[in-house]
């Protein structure tokens, strides 16, 4: 029976991923979201079945229930903008945050992330929740106002009053603790059984 | 045992077994009969081991060999071992530690020597020092015999060693990790591009899972924008400058005239105590009087200087950092009388060694000459004396052992007490009187007790630092301390969790903790000078210790480099140890300090002219973007010089060609992808960023692989 789903859906992996571990790891983020709303997701996904998951599901995960920012997050992934996501936002939403992507993609969509009114820019607004949202409105009022006018004053380069994608760029790269800390699922997901995994693959792949 | 003996023994053993047994039937009144019975059942207890049989065996058999290892045969001299004659009657156990007279009669039991006496008067009076002072816990337990055993174990010498050996090694370490925290933190507080910008979008974990993780992550980010933020304040008050400086010269006299009143108190109590040395009749207050007011000290002392320093309106972590160099100071200064003291006691011992020399020899001629009176038949040498008999010297190096072993275990105590009460007891007077009282005391004044990182810190640098002090005359101390560390760490753990708030103010003294690294680095230092002292200019006691009978300390590696090593060793030692050859190499070491001091001022100050240079290139960047005049003078004059020309192209087209290279890392970085059209956007002409992930229906024909970046704009 396993090796049966397995099979149908190695045909969506094979195409996209050439590489035997991305399969695995594919293979048990299928199950994740599987996992989260059985009844709901089809084993055989050859067909494409246009199957969302609301938000409240993903944000219950492990990995995102204690982050202040889950919401934007599964907003910025998912194909609606509301959160609701299919399998492609989800397997896109964990690529992005694994450690193996690129340091660029990871600025691209962390831009969007606090970017909350989707303009494009991060503005004083965008940067007051962001805060709030970290601090859990401990600051007082003009805390707050003061901190993010430091944030515009450092960052903001074309002296618009807010941040481009360009000054967000050229900020984030420069930090220290941008690639270990931020944006990283890691462990979470990618790996709790190295050892089963060649016996996987050769499931997978015959 | 002889064989008469034995018969003897087991007779009495035999009729204290009867009488046990037939006591029911003896027409005694009941105290009568209790009192009997005791005393034949600890008889019976006691010898019927000895004679093989009976329960008693194989405690008697641990006891045995108990004896043998405290004896630590072959490894010490018996005679510092046994508890002196006249001592034995009131020696106690582990009063030395604890000054309490406890009566512990497990502990009698097993480590006793003679008859424990189970006399409850004892537990009234005075105890000299009790057993421990003989153990392997103190100096004057080891021999001095040049190797011991088979193998040739040479103890004096590598007692000495390992002494100077932990003081090298500790050394080495405290510098490496210095050295260490310099490259990775930085100084404190630097000026950092984009601290605020970093802080808001790069301080979150996205690896937490937990939510009580969650919340301390949340708490730390808060207390680190508070820090900032009051940085950032700070930088930007008025100043009434000589208002502020008399203050700041006010409240540093008030305090050296407190660090003087310290020094002068404890000079004053150690006085008392050697006054008290000869009297007998102490309260257990005096005889613990000077640790006690140490550690008082060290309580009362902080908060005092706290208070004063309200007066000088630092920045708080420069206010920080005053306070704790001025616990410093408070510490050292008590440190060293406590010490100048001992000094004296030291030399009033060897005064009284020479008497006491004197006095065994006399002893022993005695103990021969009586000998022979006595047995005018017997050839031979006599038998040896008695251990517990033998006259032995005062041994200065115990004595400096036990007052350190003492001071420690009343830091233990002071600190144990403090947090129960201080803490403990308070949280629970806060927590449960706070509903029938009329103010509210959780907000108010009792509050619950803040947890003082700094003041920890420093209290763990500066009982190491008595570690060091004492455990070249103490080994044992190590071991102690130890002990203290792990149970101290689960208990505290406890009380932070239970009872205590996190600390108002929200600066660490340096980011990279060099700042504690530094003040471990000087008390390493200052207590590696009285030890490196002691053994280079006093002569070590008579007859007790690994060193005793030589001249100086330092004479056992003499001897070993004679007796041990090849002869041409010997002759380049004493070629090396040739003042001719150490001074000029203490100063080419002198200069190659000097030599690299000033490599590295040039390497900081080029440091801080590249930062300039990259700040002022970031503000031509600005500043030429938003087709500004340059705030550059130099600049400025130049294009004044060019005529006719304006160096800034139409905004649009400048963005669209020109690749975004700053100086520095990153534009590179963001040209490699040329599907990723982030660097060549323009900003005027934007289309919808949300279409970026691509169109996904075809799916899996899509040749571009996922996790290499949005795909080109249409």
């Amino acid at each position: 029976m396993k090796n049966k789903h397995l099979q149908k859906i190695s045909f969506i992996i094979l195409k996209m991923f050439p590489n035997f571990k991305q399969q695995y790891f594919l293979s048990r983020l299928f199950h994740r979201y599987r996992d989260l709303a059985p009844q709901l997701v089809p084993l055989d996904y050859t067909n494409q079945p246009d199957v969302r998951l609301p938000y409240e599901l993903i944000g219950s995960m492990p990995e995102l229930k204690d982050n202040p920012f889950r919401q934007r997050i599964a907003e910025v992934f998912s194909e609606d903008g509301e959160g609701n996501m299919t399998l492609d936002d989800f397997l896109d939403m964990f690529s992005v945050l694994s450690e193996m992507a690129p340091r660029d993609l990871k600025a691209y969509y962390a831009f969007k992330i606090y970017d909350f009114n989707n303009d494009n820019f991060i503005c004083k607004s965008d940067l007051e929740k962001t805060l709030n949202k970290l601090t859990r409105n401990e600051l007082t009022e003009d805390e707050v106002r003061m901190v993010c006018e430091k944030v515009i004053d450092e960052a903001d380069l074309d002296n618009d009053g807010r941040l481009s994608l360009e000054d967000f760029q050229h900020m984030i790269v420069r930090a220290p603790d941008f690639l270990r800390e931020v944006c990283n699922f890691h462990h979470r997901f990618t790996s709790t059984m190295r050892g089963k995994m060649r016996k996987k693959i050769q499931e997978i792949t015959l | 045992m002889s064989e008469g003996e034995r018969a003897r023994l087991m007779e009495e053993v035999e009729e204290k077994k009867k009488l046990i047994a037939n006591i029911r039937n003896k027409p005694w009144r009941m105290k009568r009969r209790l009192k009997h019975l005791k005393e034949a059942q600890l008889f019976v207890d006691k010898f019927e081991g000895a004679l093989g049989k009976g329960k008693g065996r194989k405690l008697y058999a641990y006891k045995v060999m108990m004896m043998k290892v405290l004896m630590g045969l072959p490894y010490g001299s018996i005679p510092r071992k046994t508890v002196p004659r006249e001592e034995q009657d009131t020696a106690m156990d582990y009063s030395v530690l604890t000054d309490f007279n406890e009566k512990k009669r497990n502990w009698c039991r097993t480590y006793t020597l003679h008859k424990c006496s189970s006399n409850f008067k004892t537990f009234f009076t005075l105890t000299h020092h009790g057993y421990c002072k003989y153990s392997v816990l103190f100096y004057g337990y080891y021999n001095n015999q040049r190797t011991i055993g088979f193998l040739k174990f040479r103890l004096p010498l590598s007692y000495l060693m390992v002494g100077i050996g932990t003081f090298g090694y500790s050394l080495m370490v405290v510098i490496r990790t210095m050295a260490k925290n310099a490259d990775v933190g930085g100084g404190d507080g630097e000026d950092s591009e984009f601290t605020f910008a970093w802080k808001m979008f790069t301080s979150w974990d996205y690896l937490i899972g937990n939510a009580e993780t969650a919340d301390n992550k949340y708490a730390s980010i808060t207390t680190s924008f508070k820090e900032s933020i009051v940085d950032e304040q700070e930088n930007q008050k008025d100043e009434n400058i000589h208002l502020r400086r008399f203050l700041r010269v006010l409240a540093n006299f008030l305090i050296t005239c407190t660090l003087g009143g310290s020094g002068y108190l404890i000079y004053f109590v150690v006085k008392r105590s050697q006054e008290f040395a000869n009297r007998d009749d102490l309260g257990w207050y005096e005889k613990n009087e000077l640790e006690i007011i140490m550690s008082l000290l060290g309580l009362v002392g902080p908060m005092l200087f706290e208070t004063i320093a309200e007066l000088e309106e630092y920045h708080p972590r420069i206010a920080l950092k005053w306070q704790l160099g001025r616990i410093f100071a408070l510490f050292l200064g008590n440190l060293y009388t406590f010490l100048l003291a001992l000094f004296d006691e030291v030399n009033a011992k060897l005064e009284e060694e020479k008497d006491i020399k004197n006095a065994s020899i006399w002893f022993m001629k005695e103990y021969f000459a009586n000998f022979t009176a006595n047995n005018p038949n017997e050839t031979g040498t006599p038998p040896p004396i008695e251990p517990a008999d033998v006259i032995r010297g005062p041994c200065w190096e115990t004595t400096v052992g036990i007052e350190f072993v003492k001071l420690t275990i009343s830091d233990i105590q002071v600190t144990y007490l403090t947090i129960l009460i201080g803490d403990f007891l308070r949280a629970l007077i806060v927590r449960f009187l706070n509903y029938c009282w009329c103010w509210d005391l959780e907000a108010g004044w009792p509050s619950y007790g803040e947890f003082d990182i700094s003041g920890n810190v420093l209290g763990l640098v500066f009982n190491q630092g008595m570690i060091w002090m004492g455990s070249f005359y103490a080994p044992g101390l190590v071991g102690i301390n130890v002990l203290r560390l792990l149970t101290s760490m689960y208990y505290q753990c406890w009380a932070v969790m239970a009872c205590n708030v996190p600390h108002e103010r929200v600066f660490k003294a340096s980011k990279s903790n060099n700042f504690y690294m530094g003040l471990l680095l000087l008390i390493l230092f200052l207590s590696l000078l009285p030890v490196v002292y002691t053994i280079m200019s006093l002569p070590p006691s008579f007859d007790c210790g690994p060193f005793s009978g030589k001249e100086r300390m330092f004479d056992v590696i003499i001897e070993t480099i004679e007796l041990d090593l090849p002869s041409f060793l010997g002759t380049l030692f004493s070629y090396a140890a040739n003042p001719g050859l150490i001074i000029p190499a203490i100063l080419l070491m002198v200069l190659a300090i000097y030599y690299l001091n000033s490599v590295s001022e040039a390497y900081k100050n080029a440091n801080n002219e590249l930062k300039k240079k990259m700040q002022m290139a970031r503000d031509e960047e600005k500043n030429r973007r938003n087709n500004k005049d340059s705030t550059n003078q130099v600049m400025k004059d130049l294009e004044d010089l060019l005529p006719n020309r304006s160096n800034l192209p139409p905004p649009e087209e400048k963005k669209g060609q020109k690749p975004k290279v700053k100086p520095g890392a990153a534009g590179n970085a963001v040209n490699l992808q040329k599907d990723v059209s982030l660097a060549s956007v323009n900003p005027n002409a934007r289309g919808p960023v949300t279409q970026a992930p691509g169109p996904r229906a075809p799916g899996p024909g899509n040749s571009r692989g996922r996790g290499q970046g949005p795909p080109p704009r249409h």
